[in-house]
């Protein structure tokens, strides 16, 4: 007998998961910003981590948030199939199972936050655990299919990591932690809302209640103008603390001018000028959005690098 | 005996294998690491060795 021997009259095997598609489940590129930002917050906390230490937050901190991306794809499985963006991820690929997704993410989260805890301190293992269950519970299960508000408080997810980076090397929260997460929250609803406005069929289809859908675009486009310009006082406020310095400061006024340019753009458009130039300005500031929050949290470690050679901080 | 060609099957299920190995012993390695970390520096533990402890007992006022 052989373990194949069932399917040699077939035309094709069924799909059994090799190594990258369990990869895939932890959405490695949203990961490696999580990486980033989380090590940029460990970096800049006043007192050291040894590496070892410093090492493992980081990953465990990544993993983590490869646990509720492992949660969100098992939960959102059928709007991810319906959508082009996420067609090919693994389980609407048929690559894993939906159970196979769940049992990855729940038990991620679970070696993620002990060994987080056991790595650093309890605070930032609870702040991890509240990341993974706001993430998948608050955001997938509940705000995404219900409200359009979804990406605006589902946001916070995302801006966690830098926050606990922060803790695991500190054990306490901040003005400067708190800042850091308050940036990664108001840059994220221009971010995905620049995002939905030329992926104008998927939400649709797909029925998820983005603001385009429920408010139309002209509604969006406000929205994102508006955001862009309540980001402006966090990112030049963080800027201001212990972390910051004059170079921080000139960094975030340039990034800031640049963005609130490309969120006024967006904002004198109609769909007729947007659609004659196939979404030009819009793909821009989706692009320029990335390089916004890189370049942000780079400045961060231009200016401890400045401090420790006598030369930046305030 | 002949043996039967490798099916496609197979070179999934081995990168599998071989990836969940490499992930557990780079997890043993990092547990080993943050254990030798923690123990060099001294972190708050208490082991037992079988001897009286003086640090459990309170301490004698010296004034």
């Amino acid at each position: 007998m052989s373990d194949i021997g069932a399917y040699q009259g077939a035309t094709e095997a069924p799909h059994e998961a090799g190594f990258g598609d369990y990869v895939q489940l932890l959405k490695p590129r949203v990961m490696s910003l999580v990486v980033f930002t989380a090590l940029v917050g460990l970096l800049v906390a006043p007192v050291g981590l040894h590496p070892v230490e410093g090492f493992a937050a980081i990953l465990f901190i990544a993993l983590g948030a490869g646990a509720s991306g492992a949660l969100n794809m098992w939960w959102d499985a059928d709007i991810d199939q319906v959508m082009k963006r996420t067609q090919r991820r693994p389980v609407p690929a048929g690559k894993v199972q939906a159970g196979e997704a769940l049992a990855v993410g729940l038990g991620l989260s679970g070696i993620s936050v002990v060994m987080l805890g056991l790595a650093t301190n309890l605070m930032a293992a609870a702040l991890l655990a509240f990341t993974i269950f706001f993430y998948a519970v608050v955001y997938s299960m509940w705000l995404k299919r219900s409200t359009p508000q979804n990406i605006v408080i589902g946001g916070a997810a995302g801006a966690f990591p830098p926050m606990i980076g922060w803790v695991a090397v500190t054990g306490s929260v901040s003005l400067e932690a708190f800042l850091m997460f308050a940036l990664i929250f108001m840059w994220t609803p221009p971010h995905f809302w620049a995002l939905a406005l030329f992926m104008k069929e998927d939400y649709h289809a797909a029925g998820v209640p983005m603001l385009t859908v429920t408010h139309g675009r002209k509604a969006t486009r406000a929205h994102i103008l508006a955001y862009t310009l309540l980001l402006v006082p966090v990112a030049l406020g963080v800027a201001m603390t212990s972390i910051g310095g004059p170079f921080t400061l000139a960094v975030a006024v340039v990034l800031n001018a640049w963005f609130v340019i490309g969120a006024f753009r967006i904002w004198r458009r109609d769909e007729v000028m947007a659609e004659a130039d196939k979404y030009a300005v819009e793909k821009a500031f989706f692009r320029v959005s990335l390089l916004y929050l890189f370049l942000h949290f780079a400045a961060f470690l231009v200016e401890l690098a400045l401090k420790s050679a006598g030369l930046g901080g305030w | 005996m002949t043996f039967r060609p490798e099916h496609e099957l197979h070179k999934r299920r081995f990168s599998r294998n071989l990836g969940l190995g490499l992930t557990l012993a780079a997890f043993v390695v990092l547990v080993f690491a943050l254990t030798v970390v923690k123990v060099k520096r001294g972190d708050p533990m208490q082991g037992f060795d079988h001897t009286f402890q003086s640090e459990p007992a309170p301490q004698e006022d010296s004034e």
